[in-house]
């Protein structure tokens, strides 16, 4: 007996997880242009210049040195709008997705523990939520409140918080019938502190992998807002905007709207896949 | 009194005295459109007295009842009627916050220790969390001596559920249990999941556990041969009412119903049949 027990514990050693790393080094990327805009954007991301309207991105015949992925109809730098995009993108989809979270979360994890009226309560209410046109309920939103980047954070959080309370209710469910659950009470754990500290973390892997996803879906929501005009000012550099602004020109000048589509693409897909990556690294038993 | 069955089974005092219980569960598939669900009366009227500082086996055949009587013992369930005297007094109308006290005397250890291990907390601290909350310790020393009274080595204590052995999880399960130093603890099906070696390992430390620190233990079980090698008594349960009762040495050798008689007979034996025995000789 005694061999077996004191045997060496070793743990397996974990390949290179893609997934985790890949998404990981994009959003770095996306952060880094963020954070330090004013330092690496060669242009003014406003600056209008009608002489050098429409230039091709520099690896093409007629570009101008300096401008690296062309300029757009009014001659800005599409280079420089991009990077400034990534903060208002990033800016959104942080706060948003955050506070969707919480506030979601919460009432997940409450209605699948307590179960009883809390549970009926929610569970109506997020049915009569979900029952609205979510893009209907967006334009409406911003209508009401006004165009601005508070507008767009309240309108994502109000719509998307369902799918974290659904989603949660659910896991909660499973992991309040698992019998840690009544050694808790064995133990002497009141019934919030059992779900704080006993199933919070069992749920938490889940939580990181949709509040990743939602990053994702803030991302585009705020460029669909851009989009169709309801974000901020259209003078703001937004990929939303940026989008909207290429489509006009996508026969001539093509540049002005595939740059930013592919940056929201990577963007939106890299959260996406991080998610999935993170819930795999936290998992203790996969890991 | 419906049920005239005597409640002592030794001659020990009672920690437990448990008069006419009664439980049932909503019956939801038969549930009538309008109305409440018809009731299965899951415990019919039990009578029992669970002797001090002895380990009373429970048995019976799956949907008997055992494991829900536990239950009550430890107050997961709530009884529809009856007594539930915990050293005198009734613990089965007690509402959560009035049981959390006495909690530390009625622990448990769970018959799947993956589940009833929290897989995201190390060793140390699934251990040590219920001490703290009754303020009894909780340091990292006191996690290593706990698990050095189930035999597990100090290093153990930063580790993950899922990285021991199912033998080694119950032991965890047991040292969580003991370390609050308890008056009455509830095996319910502890080695079901084990394979036959770790099924003797355990059952041997929880005797000498009980043994050296005078618990009382109710021992749940499907298993006679099981029940034989751990306990002072055994209670036959079946269809949610006590059907044998009484030192295990008495109730083995004069079975008083059916039921025990079949469970008895369901033990494998290494006895050789004596009709193949006549054959293999005539060879």
């Amino acid at each position: 007996m005694a061999d077996v027990l004191t045997k060496p514990f070793r743990r397996r050693a974990t390949p290179m997880n893609l997934r985790l790393w890949l998404p990981l080094v994009w959003i770095a990327v996306v952060a880094a242009a963020a954070l330090f805009a004013p330092f690496i954007a060669p242009h003014d991301p406003l600056a209008q210049d009608l002489m050098l309207e429409r230039l091709p991105p520099a690896f093409m015949d007629g570009s101008e040195p300096g401008h690296w992925l062309g300029t757009d109809s009014l001659g800005r730098d599409v280079l420089s709008r991009m990077i400034y995009g990534a903060r208002i993108a990033l800016f959104v989809s942080l706060i948003a997705a955050t506070a969707t979270c919480i506030f979601g979360s919460t009432l997940g994890l409450i209605a699948g523990f307590y179960g009883g009226w809390p549970d009926r309560i929610i569970s109506r209410l997020v049915d009569i939520w979900m029952a609205f046109p979510p893009v209907l309920f967006a334009v409406l939103l911003v209508a009401v409140m006004g165009t601005g980047l508070g507008s767009v954070i309240a309108a994502i959080a109000l719509i998307d918080w369902t799918r974290f309370a659904r989603v949660i209710r659910a896991e909660t469910m499973v992991q309040a019938r698992m019998d840690y659950v009544d050694s808790a009470r064995i133990g002497g754990a009141r019934r919030a502190a059992t779900l704080v500290s006993e199933i919070l973390p069992n749920v938490l892997p889940s939580i990181i992998a949709l509040l990743m996803l939602e990053m994702g879906i803030a991302v585009i929501v705020e460029a669909i807002l851009s989009f169709v005009n309801l974000s901020i000012s259209s003078d703001d550099p937004t990929w939303g905007s940026m989008i909207a602004e290429g489509r006009g020109s996508i026969h001539f000048a093509w540049w002005v709207l595939l740059f930013p589509l592919i940056t929201l693409f990577l963007t939106v897909l890299s959260f996406s896949t991080l998610g999935e990556g993170l819930k795999q690294h936290f998992d203790p038993v996969h890991k | 009194m419906t049920h005239p069955i005597q409640p002592a089974i030794s001659d020990v005092p009672a920690l437990f005295s448990i008069r006419n219980l009664h439980l049932s569960f909503p019956d939801r598939a038969h549930k009538p459109l309008l109305g409440p669900a018809p009731r299965i009366e899951v415990l019919k009227g039990i009578s029992l007295d669970i002797p001090k500082g002895q380990i009373t086996g429970i048995v019976g055949e799956s949907g008997s009842g055992k494991s829900t009587f536990g239950r009550i013992l430890v107050r997961l369930l709530d009884p529809d009627s009856g007594q539930v005297l915990f050293d005198g007094q009734d613990i089965g109308s007690l509402n959560e916050t009035e049981l959390r006290p006495l909690r530390r005397d009625l622990q448990m250890i769970f018959q799947d220790p993956m589940s009833s291990l929290n897989p995201r907390h190390k060793v140390s601290r699934i251990i040590t969390q219920p001490m703290k909350r009754y303020g009894r310790g909780g340091t990292r020393a006191d996690a290593i001596a706990a698990l050095g009274k189930v035999g597990l080595p100090p290093e153990f204590a930063e580790r993950y559920p899922h990285e021991l052995s199912g033998g080694q999880r119950q032991r965890v399960g047991i040292a969580r249990a003991i370390a609050l130093e308890p008056r009455f603890i509830l095996a319910d099906e502890i080695v079901s999941g084990l394979d036959v070696s770790s099924q003797a390992q355990v059952l041997t430390l929880l005797g000498d556990l009980a043994r050296d620190m005078g618990l009382t233990i109710a021992f749940i079980s499907h298993d006679l041969s099981v029940i034989q090698y751990l306990c002072d008594n055994v209670v036959v349960l079946h269809h949610g009412v006590i059907v044998d009762q009484g030192p295990v040495q008495t109730v083995f050798d004069a079975p008083q119903s059916n039921i025990t008689k079949s469970l008895l007979a369901a033990i494998p034996t290494p006895e050789i049949d004596e009709d193949w025995w006549a054959e293999t000789e005539s060879f």
